[in-house]
């Protein structure tokens, strides 16, 4: 499997980043190097080998519903680039 | 000599009889810091002010003869991807230059309840991933040992700072092996405890199913203390472990007589520095003299581990940084009339080229038709590398080797070829993918550069990786040399 500059530019879209005409032409070529690295992976038969998605046997962890102290608005606001009245403020998404 | 020459124990005593105060030792930490750190550049932010008043309050409490916690005093540097309040936390990145963290990470309450003294916040390679430095957005980390070259990363600040004498420890997380690889090239102790042993709650997640935050410090019988005060079940942190901590102390009793080591084949053969290799195998005459026996083993998959881990860890990390959008923090580039626009463009221009790469490599894994053909298939590849590990231990108390098959590099030497750079973590990721523990320790020196040896545990035996370690380094001094800046 290779990929092309137009799977690059499909993969840096779904990951809502620009990249220049350069960085295309460079990530073309890095990512193709360690996808063909990767490639050596299906050397081994895993057909019957369950995956590790965690190393510690922990299943879905559960607390009771009580209501704790949270952050005040003006503290989750702190690091906002942009607020308003409270909110963070962003571009209009609609028209 | 310097202050931080001495062990902890012997400061604390220092400390009790009053022949040093808190204030002095903070003092001498700045000092150090002014001094040395223009050409190592281990700081990115100074708690200066923070320090001295937290300086002044120990000094009080030590006046009044109240309890004092297990790091009473101590100068500690925190890396840069633990979130430490109203002090700016920047993971190396320009896209978070300017973020004032509005709580505390885990790690970081329990320093504070245990009486260490925050001294600043510590460069990386920008949200962790990298391991030479030369990837913060504020400029590489330099290895004390030798201006031109690498300190390993991604926690390289954290080491160069212990090596430099800048502090007396310091906090480090480890995703591949970004404790222990700079721990290597640094020559000081660095520790990775198993998986969920130490809570990451307040660590800015690179690879969720591998990071890992350890102590960075200049011996065993430091590492064991700073281990102790961190560890321990978090319920902000539901990976955290539920499991009793041990006295990690009381585990350094210098005897190692009859411990069965494992010397995995693939750790010292082809792509192993023949110096490296040497320094290892003396090592291992010297745990041979004290009593231990070892034979050489075999890790069969040693060899899929990074393909393994790079899939894994890109995967993880382009889903969590999907985060950084410019909305809620970090710098907001222009939005050109649009969010969408807005997202593209603080993410083009916040994060920097490693880092795109990985979140591209990712993204890639992740993408519809993908999946199966990578992402699934590193999570099987995980089980059987595991697996090798489990084996080996059913027969052996611990696994040593190389931490890293070179000494530290020369900076910009691999900068522009990722696969190579991916390549020297080739001894470390293994461990991260088992999520057991390892301390990489000075144990020699190759043409004037530290060699690391990795000595790798069972899942929650820290005591006896610690114990190795500790009787290695009693009838050694390599970790008592230290560079000359």
């Amino acid at each position: 499997m290779s990929i092309t500059v137009h799977d690059v530019q499909h993969v840096a879209k779904l990951a809502r980043l620009h990249l220049s005409p350069e960085e295309e032409a460079k990530l073309t070529e890095q990512m193709n190097a360690i996808l063909q690295y990767a490639e050596k992976l299906n050397e081994l038969d895993t057909e019957n080998v369950k995956p590790t998605t965690h190393v510690l046997q922990v299943s879905n962890v559960m607390r009771d519903d009580v209501v704790k102290e949270s952050l005040s608005q003006e503290e989750a606001l702190l690091n906002a680039p942009e607020d308003e009245d409270g909110h963070f403020k962003v571009p209009a998404v609609l028209e | 000599m310097s202050l931080f020459q001495y062990r902890l124990p012997e400061l604390h005593n220092m400390l009790h009889n009053k022949e040093i105060s808190v204030g002095e030792l903070t003092e001498e930490s700045l000092a150090a810091i002014a001094e040395r750190d223009g050409k190592v550049h281990a700081f990115l932010t100074l708690n200066e002010e923070g320090a001295r008043a937290s300086a002044r309050e120990l000094d009080d409490k030590l006046a009044s003869g109240a309890a004092r916690g297990l790091l009473f005093g101590l100068p500690a540097g925190i890396k840069d991807n633990i979130v430490t309040k109203g002090l700016r936390t920047t993971c190396a990145s320009q896209f978070l230059s300017n973020f004032q963290p509005i709580y505390d990470a885990t790690v970081v309450s329990k320093l504070r309840q245990a009486d260490a003294v925050t001294i600043g916040k510590l460069n990386m390679d920008e949200f962790a991933m990298g391991g030479s430095n030369e990837n913060s957005s504020f400029g590489p980390v330099r290895n004390p040992w030798d201006l031109e070259r690498v300190p390993g990363g991604s926690s390289g600040g954290s080491a160069a700072a212990v090596a430099a004498g800048e502090v007396l420890f310091a906090l480090g997380s480890d995703t591949g092996g970004s404790i222990r690889q700079p721990a290597s090239y640094c020559g000081v102790v660095g520790l990775k405890p198993t998986y969920g042993l130490v809570s990451r709650y307040g660590l800015v997640a690179f690879a969720s199913s591998l990071d890992q935050i350890g102590p960075i410090t200049r011996n065993v019988e430091d590492s064991a203390y700073v281990l102790q005060a961190i560890a321990g079940y978090d319920a902000q942190d539901s990976t955290s472990a539920k499991v009793d901590i041990p006295d990690y102390l009381s585990a350094l009793t210098g005897d190692i007589t009859g411990l069965r080591i494992a010397v995995p084949k693939e750790y010292i053969g082809e792509g192993v520095d023949a110096s490296v290799r040497d320094t290892v195998l003396s090592a291992l005459k010297v745990l041979e003299s004290l009593g231990a026996v070892w034979e050489e083993v075999s890790l069969p998959h040693t060899e899929y581990a990074v393909a393994t881990y790079y899939l894994l860890s890109s995967s993880e990390a382009s889903s969590n940084l999907a985060r950084f959008d410019g909305v809620r923090y970090g710098v907001r580039a222009d939005d050109g009339g649009g969010l969408l626009e807005l997202y593209h463009n603080s993410r083009s221009q916040g994060f920097g080229a490693e880092v795109k790469r990985r979140i591209m490599l990712g993204t890639y894994a992740l993408s519809s038709g993908y999946y199966d053909a990578y992402y699934l298939k590193a999570q099987k590849v995980r089980t059987l590398i595991k697996q090798d590990f489990d084996e080996v231990f059913q027969k052996y108390d611990v696994v040593i080797g190389p931490t890293a098959p070179t000494t530290a590099f020369k900076l910009g030497s691999q900068i522009e070829d990722p696969l190579t750079m991916y390549l020297n973590d080739i001894l470390t990721i293994p461990v991260s993918l088992a999520g057991i523990p390892a301390v990489s320790i000075p144990c020699g020196f190759a043409e004037g550069l530290p060699v690391g040896l990795q000595i790798i545990g069972k899942e929650f035996d820290e005591r006896t990786v610690l114990r190795v370690a500790h009787a290695f380094e009693q009838h050694t001094d390599h970790h008592k040399q230290l560079p000359q800046l």
